[in-house]
């Protein structure tokens, strides 16, 4: 229940800059997403924003209010780590009393609190238990419980997945998407993985390099990604992209690869596009279809199958158009591995376009 | 292969000389303060005991002339407890402490604190008696008991702060910002998360401490004043006496007896020893 503003947050150790001018809003309620590669300074802005650490420079505003020279006990927030951190010598009880004891509670409602967190995490049978004689999975759903247990109006989890094996992690990706739906507590999550970024998030930031590249809802950034960077990250495979120049036949936009053209006329320019201008066409692997589309300009498109990786549900096709790569999302049953040249078509509706030089959205 | 065995048998060859090197001193020291001095007389060291008992031993604990006074050495057993206990005790308590603070909090200048604890880890401490024997006689604690404990404390801490620093900079820092996320205070942090965490590298500085204290002889001798004389301190003077004859049984019955409160430590506390140095102390 509370609103996170984040203002020209500057932060350099030594002589280099981790990030700079960071402006960035949550939401109350919201379930944000802090997504990009590692080294790009997640970690960092999640321990300025609960106090672990000091900015250089900027603000941050939690409900109106300056919190900057606050103790990360007087944020009203709780955290979540990569590595658990649990107290290793204490039992999940003391793990998730500890926070409570200091913060001076009667022994009754510390009890109470904890009981009801551990109904919620599913910890009753295990609240005796050392950190040692749990699996990752349980510890880490010790360590939210840890952080749940509090009444925080805000939470912070840093990678927290990270360490658990895929079938573990994908399950561990609904629990807390659920437990955010029951709360209602606003949430800031850090992960390089994308897929949990598109699972649990309300909203996605993409960070690189100390840079925001991105503020929307998962399927904006997916449909819509603002430059090249975005494009590939986002996504289990990522976006092709072919080199091409923008050109104007009978008052359409076109635009003009290595031996095919694609129809650009359906496409929501931010700004009239311009002929000439260089550009790299987007098109994700399930919006390339075998065949000829019937009676578009958008043909030509001829394409040498290179190798197929099966993903169950679906396939994927890798071909060669020209030099550059081009995947296709396809059936199962259509996949062929003949090394043939076949034709292909794009579907016209689901086309990104950017500026090569300045590698954003056109 | 026959360059592996030949590797072996020297292994053991070296082994078994560097065992014998140390042993061999112990078994004469045993085997004499169990004979009568007429047997010792005869000076054949190597000789077992014809009829080994204990006299020596007794005389030695508590009848044994050390100057003026025949009382054995047992006054500088309880000597050494009084100055032992409470230094160790000190010493590791406010080691632990400052280890921690400068591993886990940001202290100002801690890079500059950590060279001269260096500094102070590796300088003689000979070349400190004489500005120190004029401090503590301005403080008036110059030969009392206070005086030496205070002594003993401030040697112990450069080394032992370093030992304690490196052991909590070894640990998951992400524990320590959960505590301070939970609202845990310096202290609270201290007390209830990483000295439980600390019992091995307790063990480790206990140790270290107790024989370092329990076998000075020139502290003692300068700081803690004529009543308060450490076992080592009456040990060298029973042992150095030049009146009478020389009651080798005697001498080295009060050897041993000196020697056994660290050994006792070591054994009772030798797997916690080991496991602490390589758990931490040496790693960080
Ligand atoms: N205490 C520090 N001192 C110096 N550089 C640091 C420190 N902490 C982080 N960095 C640097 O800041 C950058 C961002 O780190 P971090 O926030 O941990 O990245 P992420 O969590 O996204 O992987 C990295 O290049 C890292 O080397
Ligand atoms: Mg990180």
């Amino acid at each position: 229940m509370s609103e996170l503003n984040i203002v020209n947050l500057s932060k350099r150790f030594d002589n280099t800059a981790v990030f700079e001018n960071i402006n960035l809003s949550v939401r109350e309620k919201e379930f944000l997403v802090l997504l990009g590669p590692s080294g790009c300074g997640k970690s960092t802005l999640l321990n300025i924003i609960a106090g672990l650490e000091s900015p250089t420079s900027g603000r941050i505003e939690i409900d109106g209010k300056d919190v900057i020279g606050l103790e990360p006990k007087d944020r009203g927030l709780s955290m979540v780590f990569q590595s658990y951190a649990l107290y290793p010598t204490m039992t999940v009880r003391g793990n998730m009393s500890f926070g409570l004891q200091v913060a001076g509670l009667k022994r009754s409602e510390i009890e109470r609190k904890v009981e009801k967190a551990a109904t919620m995490l599913h910890l009753t049978e295990l609240l005796d238990r050392k950190p040692s004689q749990l699996s990752g999975g349980q510890r880490q759903r010790a360590a939210i419980g840890r952080a749940l247990v509090r009444d925080v109006s805000l939470f912070l989890f840093d990678e927290p997945l990270s360490n658990l094996d895929a079938k573990l992690r994908s399950q561990m990706r609904g629990e807390i998407r659920r437990l955010h739906d029951t709360l209602g507590v606003t949430s800031i999550y850090v992960t390089h993985d994308q897929v949990e970024a598109m699972t649990m998030a309300s909203s996605i930031v993409v960070l690189k390099g100390g840079v925001i590249q991105q503020h929307a809802e998962p399927q904006t950034l997916y449909d819509e990604p603002e430059n090249l960077f975005v494009a590939g990250f986002i996504g289990a495979s990522p976006m092709n992209i072919l080199k091409g120049r923008i050109a104007i036949e009978a008052g359409r936009p076109v635009a003009a690869c290595t031996g095919f053209q694609v129809d650009l006329s359906r496409y929501r320019f931010k700004a009239p596009p311009v002929a000439g201008q260089e550009i790299a066409l987007g098109v994700r692997p399930e919006n390339v279809c075998f065949g000829e589309a019937g009676g578009t300009s958008n043909t030509g498109v001829m394409a040498r199958i290179d190798y197929v990786e099966p993903l169950g549900a679906d396939t994927l096709v890798w071909t060669k158009v020209g030099d550059e790569a081009m995947s296709l999302r396809v059936d199962p049953r259509e996949a062929r591995l003949d090394r043939q040249t076949v034709p292909l078509h794009f579907d016209l509706d689901r086309l990104s376009v950017f500026s090569r030089e300045t590698e954003r959205r056109l | 292969m026959n360059s592996k065995i030949i590797g072996r048998i020297g292994i053991y060859a070296f082994l078994a000389v560097s065992t014998a090197f140390f042993l061999i001193p112990v078994y004469i020291m045993v085997t004499t303060s169990l004979k009568g001095m007429p047997e010792i007389r005869e000076g054949n060291i190597f000789a077992l005991p014809l009829d080994p008992n204990f006299s020596a031993w007794f005389k030695a604990w508590s009848s044994a002339c050390i100057g003026m006074a025949c009382d054995g050495i047992r006054g500088g057993f309880g000597n050494s407890l009084k100055i032992m206990v409470p230094s160790v005790i000190l010493s590791v308590a406010l080691s632990s402490l400052n280890g921690y603070a400068l591993a886990l909090w940001n202290v100002r200048r801690a890079e500059l604190m950590l060279g001269l604890l260096m500094a102070g880890a590796f300088i003689p401490y000979q070349v400190l008696l004489y500005p120190l024997v004029i401090m503590t006689r301005t403080l008036g604690i110059y030969g009392t008991l206070p005086g030496i404990i205070a002594i003993h404390v401030l040697f112990g801490l450069p080394v032992l702060t370093l030992i304690f620093r490196n052991f909590y900079a070894s640990l998951p820092t992400e524990i320590m910002k959960a505590a301070r996320v939970d609202g845990a205070g310096f202290m609270q942090i201290y007390w209830r998360i990483m000295l439980p965490m600390s019992p091995s590298i307790l063990v480790v500085a206990v140790i270290l401490q107790v024989t370092g204290i329990w076998n000075d002889y020139l502290l003692g001798l300068i700081f803690a004043g004529r009543d308060n004389l450490p076992m080592t301190a009456q040990l060298n003077n029973l042992v150095n006496s030049t009146f009478g004859e020389k009651e080798y049984n005697v001498n080295m019955a009060a050897t041993i007896l000196t020697a056994a409160t660290p050994l006792l430590v070591y054994l009772a506390s030798g797997r916690y020893f080991v496991r602490g140095i390589t758990s931490g102390a040496v790693k960080g």
